[in-house]
């Protein structure tokens, strides 16, 4: 067994650590205040590979590991969430759902320009009547020769208005429940897609979040991803990786709650000393730095699976329920010792709280994931293999160039 | 062109440094970065590289710990990286740290420009690049703000310096020594490069390789000594907040006050 990063590992964390630092910080809380995406922010995540982190050189990606996701993202978060959202949605959900189980020609028309940051792309699963019961959805795709149609509204999807590309999950079969449902790349140059935003939002202020609705939107039967009636299990599966990244963002969330509150209560005094000597603050750095440790370990492990090619629905569920958890109670106690200072805009912690609250909600509310680790606990609930696993990463593989055409 | 650029590890700019009793100083675990200035001469070079071609080589004079530097400056796009590496280098001055890294200079072969930062950030002396210019016989272009014109054919090399009093252009022939200022934003490391980075086995040559005998570096040969390190005193910072009924009226007392301070 080994705790320590390696070379390559440390570099890329210093690397995203630098650009977030360096380019984010400065402009994410005009940014956040505004509601206003980051105009060049795709531009610059592309030009530093990080839109294909994980996905193989010969795919357009950079060729790094499944453990450098996770990386990338902690660094991310740890400065704002809007960022790791788009490696959640634009590499996990959908990027790595398409090497997963798409087609050579699919790679090539979709997963390419995607890995190396020319096209963005989204997922939408959830609906108006249907978030976590999944099976609910109404969408509908219905064949017709070589075209599916698609009907429906998906809503609090992220990146809704900037995404190229979409995974969409529909019922191809209604009686079917679960087992009748199929997933498509749609493009958002097809006839009948319309987006629009959702304004308000507590968290992710800085990010895209929207509506879609396809009207008899053409959808080519190549443009299928998986078997008919495998939606499902393609959707879960790219919960597994999507789930990771926030576990990983979260965890670097509860980083930036730790530096800022550890900073703080070194400076402000009370009662002739530095907060940081009273116990009662103590208590709530300690726990801080306890459920950083943990979150860092448990996503750490789902990557080192997700590396070795082993199924990981259990131990990534469970990294992400404890890291999620852990960060909207680290941001509490960061605004509580940062007192009256921590309820304003002015520094940074209030913007973490709102960010974690939604942690808690997308990819898997945490009522969910309890329900999902006590199933495993009592055994009602195991692990079928899919037809398509996520390939185990393969240094050599990963790296090998694209042959000529 | 063939670019060489010693670069130094140095503690990370916002490191707490301390100074104990025995004048040791320490950054208690704060991370080791490539010193920022030679950051610039990294990305100088590098931009030279992708224009005329050829290759940039680093090297540094440390502990086997500053091969994390080194990897670093792969990563950003360098070719080759050497650690030059003798428990009989301990204790080098600027002049002999500048003699070792002459004697790696000359054992490179064909060079072409030697980039370095203008000073570093712990030692802060700016003595390495006059003092290694010397060595070598090169022209030392130091503080150099931007790069006019390169000619690898012709030999030659024009720069802007940056002085005080403004700023200066000069020509020289290659190869010369060259110090950065601040005069580019250095790129970050790209996942190739930090893939080569990681996989690279760095070269090591000691005081033999480098044919330099034990007298010849270290503490023993080197005429700088440092009998007492300190801290410097803390300054005391007082902010006053200077009040008036207009603008004019403040800015008229802040006035009074600059220079009444003498600072105007
Ligand atoms: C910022 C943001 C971004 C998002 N991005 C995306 C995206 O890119 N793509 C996408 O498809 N979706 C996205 N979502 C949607 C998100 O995945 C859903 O909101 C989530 O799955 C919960 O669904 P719901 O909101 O419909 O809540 P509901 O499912 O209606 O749940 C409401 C409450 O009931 C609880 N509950 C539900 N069922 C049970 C049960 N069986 N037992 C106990 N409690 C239960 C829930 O935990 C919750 O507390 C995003 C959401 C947000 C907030
Ligand atoms: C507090 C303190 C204690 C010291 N103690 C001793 C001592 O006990 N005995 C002693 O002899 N000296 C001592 N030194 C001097 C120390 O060895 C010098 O710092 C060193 O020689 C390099 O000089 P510099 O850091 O001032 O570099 P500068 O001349 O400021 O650096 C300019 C450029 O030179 C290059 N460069 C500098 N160092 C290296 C390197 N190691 N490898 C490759 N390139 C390099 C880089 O490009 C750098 O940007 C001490 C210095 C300090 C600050």
């Amino acid at each position: 067994m080994d705790f320590q990063l390696s070379d390559e590992h440390r570099m890329v964390q210093q690397m995203v650590r630098e650009f977030a630092e360096r380019e984010i910080r400065p402009v994410i809380k005009e940014h956040d205040r505004a509601q206003k995406p980051i105009p060049w922010l795709f531009e610059r995540m592309a030009a530093l590979g990080l839109l294909g982190i994980c996905i193989p050189v010969k795919y357009g990606g950079a060729g790094m590991d499944y453990i450098s996701l996770g990386l990338a993202c902690e660094e991310l978060e740890r400065v704002d969430s809007s960022l790791r959202v788009v490696m959640s949605v634009h590499v996990a959900l959908n990027s790595l759902s398409l090497l997963q189980w798409g087609t050579e020609e699919q790679k090539r028309r979709y997963l390419v320009p995607q890995a190396k940051g020319e096209r963005i792309a989204a997922y939408a699963l959830t609906e108006p009547g249907a978030g976590s019961d999944a099976a609910a959805i109404r969408t509908t795709a219905r064949r017709q020769g070589d075209v599916y149609i698609l009907n429906g509204e998906k809503t609090w999807i992220s990146l809704a208005d900037l995404a190229d590309h979409f995974l969409v999950i529909a019922k191809t079969d209604p009686e079917k429940g679960h087992r009748g449902m199929s997933a498509f790349i749609v493009e958002r140059s097809f006839p009948g897609v319309k987006t629009g935003t959702i304004h308000g939002k507590l968290g992710v202020r800085a990010g895209n979040t929207g509506w879609i609705v396809f009207e008899n939107t053409p959808v080519p039967v190549e443009n299928r991803l998986g078997e008919e009636g495998e939606g499902f299990y393609i959707a879960m599966a790219a919960l597994d990786n999507g789930r990771y990244t926030v576990a990983a963002g979260a965890t670097g969330l509860i980083r930036a709650c730790l530096e800022a509150s550890v900073k703080y209560a070194n400076e402000r005094m009370t009662f002739g000393r530095r907060i940081g000597e009273h116990q009662l603050v103590q208590e709530m750095i300690a726990k801080m730095a306890a459920s950083y440790e943990i979150a860092r370990l448990l996503y750490l492990r789902a990557g080192w699976m997700k590396n070795m090619g082993m199924r990981n629905t259990r131990e990534t569920s469970l990294a992400k329920w404890f890291a999620t958890e852990a960060a909207v109670q680290a941001a509490l106690d960061a605004i509580q010792i940062h007192g009256a200072y921590g309820y304003s805009d002015e520094y940074d912690v209030e913007r973490y709280l709102r960010n974690a609250k939604g942690e808690v909600i997308y990819e898997g509310t945490s009522q969910i994931h309890t329900i999902l680790q006590a199933e495993y606990a009592l055994g009602y609930r195991k692990d079928r293999p899919l037809r398509c696993e996520l390939p185990a990463y393969d240094p050599e593989l990963w790296r090998a160039e694209p042959a000529m055409a | 062109m063939h670019i060489v650029v010693p670069i130094k590890q140095t503690p990370d700019t916002t490191a707490a440094l301390t100074v104990d009793a025995s004048g040791r100083i320490s950054w208690g675990d704060a991370p080791l970065i490539v010193n920022p200035w030679d950051e610039f001469a990294i990305e100088e070079s590098l931009r030279l590289k992708e224009k005329f071609g050829g290759k940039v080589t680093v090297i540094t004079l440390g502990p086997e710990s500053a091969k994390e530097a080194l990897k670093q400056a792969v990563a950003m796009g360098c070719d080759e990286a050497i650690l030059l590496h003798d428990p009989a280098f301990e204790g080098s001055d600027a002049v002999v740290t500048a003699a070792i890294l002459a004697a790696a200079i000359r054992k490179l072969g064909a060079v072409d420009l030697v980039f370095m930062g203008k000073e570093s950030v712990d030692g802060n002396s700016a003595q390495v690049p006059p003092a290694l210019a010397r060595r070598l016989g090169w022209p030392l272009l130091a503080y150099v703000g931007k790069i006019r014109e390169v000619d690898p054919a012709g030999r030659t090399i024009v720069v802007e310096r940056i002085l005080e009093e403004g700023r200066q252009v000069v020509r020289a022939p290659l190869p010369a020594v060259l110090s950065a200022m601040q005069m580019n934003e250095p790129r970050y490391p790209s996942f190739m490069g930090i893939r080569k980075a990681a996989r690279m086995q760095i070269q090591v040559w000691n005081a033999a390789d480098l044919g330099l005998s034990p007298e010849q570096v270290g503490a023993a040969a080197s005429a700088a000594r440092w009998p007492a390190v300190f801290a410097p005193p803390r300054q005391e910072v007082q902010c006053e907040f200077i009040q008036g009924e207009s603008p004019e009226e403040i800015a008229r007392l802040l006035v009074d006050r600059l220079l009444a301070e003498k600072v105007l």
